[in-house]
């Protein structure tokens, strides 16, 4: 079967070569890259803007960003037709398409993220080589974090006042260079989509500005919603234990934290999601104003076959909704919730979209293709690119939060 | 400590500095080093479809197949044939069933998903066949959106797909206006026309071009003064397919309406 078979159908004048080859990944990698992005531009917001309610969450967003770096490149190797030739764009790039700089700018990000995480961590690190170093009769498990832990410090051991103070600056110059890099790496990703000449609806200047708007909305509201949970959890154990948690006394200090935390970056969401919104109606205002030739085919995806994934699942249900939500008075967190989970699905639906919405009618404009996602696969293709290989993508970050915080414990005070 | 005349003095030094290793490292592009020397490319191919000759048989396209191993039940070609029927109530309809393989073997219209349409032959105000292949652009987006450099422009013009290279993301196929691009269901990389390449190289026609039974395709050297498909393009009136994009087609139609994209 040729690829895209599976899953597309044609509807009146398409040409045979036509399917949608671009499918769920390439929904989920925009969707992934936008929360690393996000989530680190979160963290900024503290380090180089020094917003200190945003404290709490800003060191847990960053290693967050972390465990989801790798998770941005995973869509792209599911969907490649010979992933093991996808090296190759690290190694051979070939420097007029788009897609080659995501070797430089991905490795770029990736050293800033782990570096600023290192000069944040370094005093925890070397507090744990030491004292790991000094215990006898260490157990196997012991063993190896001192193996790991003595590895991380890579052998600067100073943790004085002065070295502390020189690990905050480069924190801070870390964090401001990293903000540029970040909006880079996702608005390369929206360049990849606007510099299609090719595909009418694609094709927009706005493109990379609505990805990076999008990403942040995202990067923030998933980190809302894990920072959420976390702190339930801990909440839970208080209460049950009766005792102190880590460095939380009290239910009451628990609560009183996490809506504290919580309404600061709620108004952060906000105003990034006003933006987000401008700038898609604008473009949307703009191609009906203008209306060139492909506007006969974009009017009749965007306002008929579409309508439903655009005004009432993105607009409506995952912009709109959560608006609302966030600007009643007396924010909850279980408010929170539903508006953080609606905004999310919002920016998934952006995604889905602008990935499948682009595909969904001909070169000829006059046919239409629509998209059916596989959810039972009968071959690895399906699997892949279906929704079990979407769910894998989803999860993998929080596995890998789950380690990282093991190393870099994200809720304890280790400064 | 920086005053005006050590700042001043710097800042020249260090511009005369940046300046002459940028100098130093100009990359030399062979084809502006053939053109100073007056070389030129000899060959440059072209193709010429004439649609009024062309009847929708689909021989070109069986011929295709069966010569680029393209797996013949697979839904995706080379080469298809596109019919357009226009109503005299001013309705345009268009299809192209299994790329024209088999030929246009029924009146009905196919409008994909199982159904088709049939028209009244006292409605049809006019109707032709117009055979789509890949136009070798002089300006291939293909060829610039291609991450790794697997697929590359020939001297002679000809855009060709590096199997052992590909790494199969489907952005070429993305950026093609034509739809010519697909993935090779064997090979599970880039597919797409290279007028024959390994037939054009020996001096033989392409299969499309061999198989046609009306002179409907014909292939020839633009650069050829004397080549009698230069000379149509040169003094006939030809269009091209999709100008507005940019990419210099080189595919030339004889006969083609405003309905074609």
């Amino acid at each position: 079967m040729v690829h895209g078979e599976a899953w597309t159908v044609k509807e009146l004048f398409v040409t045979p070569n036509e399917y949608i080859y671009w499918s769920i990944q390439i929904v989920m990698y925009p969707f992934m890259t936008g929360l690393v992005a996000g989530a680190f531009v979160l963290s900024s917001l503290y380090h180089v803007f020094g917003i200190k309610q945003l404290k709490e969450i800003a060191r847990f967003a960053l290693v967050f960003s972390l465990a989801l770096l790798p998770v941005a490149m995973m869509p792209l190797q599911l969907h490649l037709q010979q992933p093991q030739r996808g090296i190759e764009v690290f190694m051979t790039p070939h420097f007029t398409s788009a897609i080659a700089a995501f070797g430089i700018v991905f490795s770029t990000y990736g050293a800033i993220v782990a570096s600023e995480i290192w000069f944040l961590y370094r005093k925890h690190l070397v507090e744990q080589a030491l004292a790991l170093r000094s215990k006898a009769n260490k157990s196997a498990s012991e063993k190896i974090q001192h193996l790991i832990f003595s590895a991380l410090t890579l052998g600067a051991y100073d943790i004085s006042e002065k070295a502390r103070q020189q690990d905050e600056k480069a924190v801070k110059v870390l964090a401001g260079i990293g903000i540029p890099i970040a909006c880079f790496l996702h608005g390369y990703a929206g360049f990849i989509f606007g510099s299609v000449k090719a595909n009418a609806l694609w094709m927009t200047p706005l493109m990379p500005v609505i990805f990076i708007m999008s990403a942040v909305v995202s990067g923030i509201a998933l980190c809302m919603l894990t920072y959420i949970v976390v702190m339930e959890i801990k909440r839970f154990l208080a209460a049950r234990k009766k005792t102190t948690y880590g460095t939380y006394h009290s239910v009451e200090e628990i609560k009183g934290i996490e809506i504290n935390v919580i309404k600061m970056t709620a108004k952060y969401l906000l105003f990034f999601l006003i933006f987000a919104i401008s700038l898609e109606l604008l473009d949307l205002i703009f191609r009906g104003y203008t209306a060139v030739k492909t506007w006969d085919i974009l009017r009749s995806v965007i306002y008929g076959k579409d309508f439903m994934d655009i005004f009432v699942f993105q607009y409506g249900i995952g912009n709109l909704l959560p608006f609302i939500l966030f600007l009643l008075p007396g924010l909850t967190i279980r408010r929170t919730v539903i508006g953080v989970i609606l905004v999310l699905f919002g920016v998934f639906m952006m995604r889905w979209n602008v990935v499948i919405g682009g595909q969904s009618f001909s070169l000829t404009f006059a046919g239409f293709m629509h998209y059916h996602l596989p959810i039972i696969p009968h071959d690895i293709e399906t699997f892949k690119e279906g929704l079990f290989g979407a769910l894998m993508v989803i999860i993998t970050p929080f596995v890998l939060f789950w380690g990282l915080n093991k190393i870099f414990p994200v809720f304890k005070e280790v400064h | 400590m920086i005053t005006r005349r050590n700042f001043l003095k710097n800042a020249v030094t260090g511009i005369a500095g940046l300046a002459l290793p940028l100098a130093a490292i100009e990359i030399v592009d062979p084809k502006k080093l053939f053109a100073d020397k007056g070389e030129t490319q000899k060959v440059r191919w072209a193709f010429l479809v004439d649609t009024y000759k062309c009847v929708g048989c689909g021989l070109c396209v069986k011929a295709c197949k069966l010569e680029n191993e393209i797996p013949y039940d697979a839904n995706v070609t080379r080469t298809w044939v596109e019919r357009y029927i226009l109503t005299k109530d001013g309705r345009i309809f268009a299809d192209t069933p299994k790329g024209a393989r088999d030929g246009f073997i029924t009146s009905k219209i196919d409008l994909g998903e199982g159904r088709f349409q049939d028209i009244k032959k006292e409605d049809i105000e006019k109707a032709f066949f117009v055979p789509k292949l890949c136009n070798q652009c002089e300006n291939p987006p293909c060829v610039q959106v291609c991450p790794v450099g697997a697929t590359y422009q020939a001297a002679d013009g000809v855009v060709l797909v590096d199997r052992k290279w590909c790494i199969g993301c489907g952005y070429c196929i993305m950026a093609c206006p034509y739809g010519v691009r697909f993935f090779h269901p064997v090979y599970k990389v880039a597919e797409k026309c290279n007028f024959c390449y390994h037939r054009i190289n020996k001096g033989m026609k392409t299969a499309c071009v061999s198989a046609c039974p009306f002179g409907a395709r014909q292939i020839g050297n633009i650069r050829d003064p004397n080549d009698p498909v230069s000379r149509i393009i040169r003094t006939e009136r030809v269009s091209v397919l999709k100008d507005e994009y940019g990419t210099r087609p080189q595919v030339y139609y004889r006969g083609i309406s405003r309905e074609v994209i």
